[in-house]
């Protein structure tokens, strides 16, 4: 289990070396989520790169740290793909790898509007170890995450994940909705969630300087989230749900640091969660590639 | 193990899928040309802001730092497609052309805000309202510089 810890240690490693061998950073102008989505899509030929992290406490049992990689992609102006990777450590139990995931997110309108769409298709090779919380679904409760890893791993989920974002963005801020629909390939029921959130940067004009502080590069807000039961059982019963502050920091260098406490809104979550990330966006990563292979873009 | 290493080698291959993709959707046939080429037809979005976007005006046309702070943003926002001084590239047109410049600041923060996402431009209404029309003013402060017309013989 060392190993695998040190593999973890050595995969982050290397993804923060490339991130910091990119010679095109660019500011990013990120949300401050770390559950809920909203309407703005990777630019076009643009790579993110990120790093999150969630401590747990868990009542009964261990707490946890558990931790994903993004890969996050612009392959047009209406599509966004992203690639997981996703991990855990338990105290006194064990680091584990808990499984990958692909994402896409779709822009149906070409315009933007008062309310805007996004399509969002995921699937998820995951085993029964995960405690990334990168989403409220279905009856999932604090109890569920007793189980030790090397139990808790035998467990193989393959599940589609379906979502309907709506976002909207009036005088600064930012609200939005996502609405979750969930699948395990296997016969299991399709199970759902949702996750609200509002954002403000913390000024609305930019600054003439170029700079690190200006309140503009902070961006705050709050976002709850939770499950909703399954198809044999919707509502709230037997479900956990979570309201969480969050703050993003752009930096002009690319970077982007974010932070979040998450609390427990009943006795079936977990008190208390910290999330912390961070992430660099690496702009004409596309065209790099391209020129790499000869193209000429 | 064998399942990390299969993930990872399918990390690589959806993200070298992607970025093909990306690029087949995003590339010109004209690209080769060293200079950006001038297709008046690519400025037409522009012709579609609505009558009531184009009669906006900007609250900050008389802010002394407006044009200032557009110019920080369009460095870090639009500077990578559209060039360092908006002279354009293979990625993007130039903000120097008369289409641009004629252009009312109603029609070009319409264009901002809603970008044209079947073309490239990504829809820029994630900057608040205050920064997308400090991005205008800059714009606006630009000289005008007529792009050299793509030559007829240079077509395929």
């Amino acid at each position: 289990m060392v190993s695998t810890y040190r593999l973890g240690l050595c995969s982050s490693f290397w993804v923060f070396l490339l991130s910091f061998c990119s010679t095109s950073p660019a500011l990013a102008q990120e949300s401050p989520y770390f559950v809920a989505y909203d309407h703005y899509l990777e630019e076009p030929g643009n790579l993110e790169i990120e790093y999150f992290s969630t401590v747990g406490t868990q009542r009964g049992g261990n707490s946890f740290h558990a931790y994903w990689a993004e890969f996050e992609y612009g392959a047009t102006a209406w599509w966004t793909t992203e690639f997981y990777l996703d991990g855990q450590t338990t105290f006194n139990d064990s680091t584990v790898f808990t499984g990958f995931r692909w994402e896409n997110r779709f822009r149906p309108l070409k315009r933007e509007h008062f309310i805007n769409p996004i399509l969002y298709v995921e699937y998820e090779n995951k085993n029964g170890a995960d405690k990334i919380f990168k989403e409220g679904e279905g009856h999932d409760v604090e109890s569920d995450f007793l189980v030790s890893n090397a139990e808790a791993r035998r467990e193989h989920i393959h599940e589609i994940e379906l979502k309907l974002i709506l976002s909207s963005t009036f005088k600064g801020w930012n609200f939005t909705q996502n609405t979750l629909a969930a699948k395990d390939l296997s016969n299991s029921p399709w199970e759902f969630g949702y996750a609200l959130g509002a954002s403000r940067p913390l000024a609305l004009k930019a600054s003439a300087k170029r700079c690190n502080l200006c309140p503009q590069n902070f961006v705050a807000g709050v976002e709850m989230y939770g499950g909703l039961g399954d198809r044999h059982s919707f509502g709230l019963h037997d479900t956990s749900h979570y309201l969480a502050p969050v703050l993003g920091w752009n930096l002009p260098s690319g970077w982007t640091l974010r932070i979040s406490p998450g609390f427990g809104l009943n006795h079936n979550s977990h008190q208390f969660l910290m999330r912390w990330g961070v992430s660099r966006e690496i702009t004409g990563f596309g065209s790099m590639v391209s020129r790499l292979f000869g193209g000429r873009q | 193990m064998k399942a990390f290493g299969a993930a990872l080698a399918v990390c690589v291959l959806l993200l070298a899928v992607s970025v093909v993709l990306g690029q087949s959707q995003n590339s010109d046939k004209s690209s080769a040309s060293p200079t950006p080429k001038y297709d008046p037809a690519i400025y037409a979005e522009l012709q579609k802001a609505p009558q009531k976007a184009r009669e906006r005006s900007n609250p900050l046309e008389n802010d002394p730092n407006a044009a200032a702070a557009g110019a920080v943003l369009f460095e870090q926002h639009c500077a990578e497609c559209h060039g360092k001084s908006a002279e354009g590239s293979r990625k993007a047109p130039s903000l120097r052309a008369p289409e641009v410049q004629n252009a009312t600041p109603g029609a070009l923060f319409w264009l901002l805000t809603n970008g044209v996402v079947r073309k490239k431009m990504p829809v820029w209404s994630k900057l608040p309202e205050p920064q997308r029309w400090q991005l205008v003013r800059y714009l606006k402060s630009l000289s005008v510089s007529v792009p050299v017309a793509e030559s007829p013989a240079a077509k395929p």
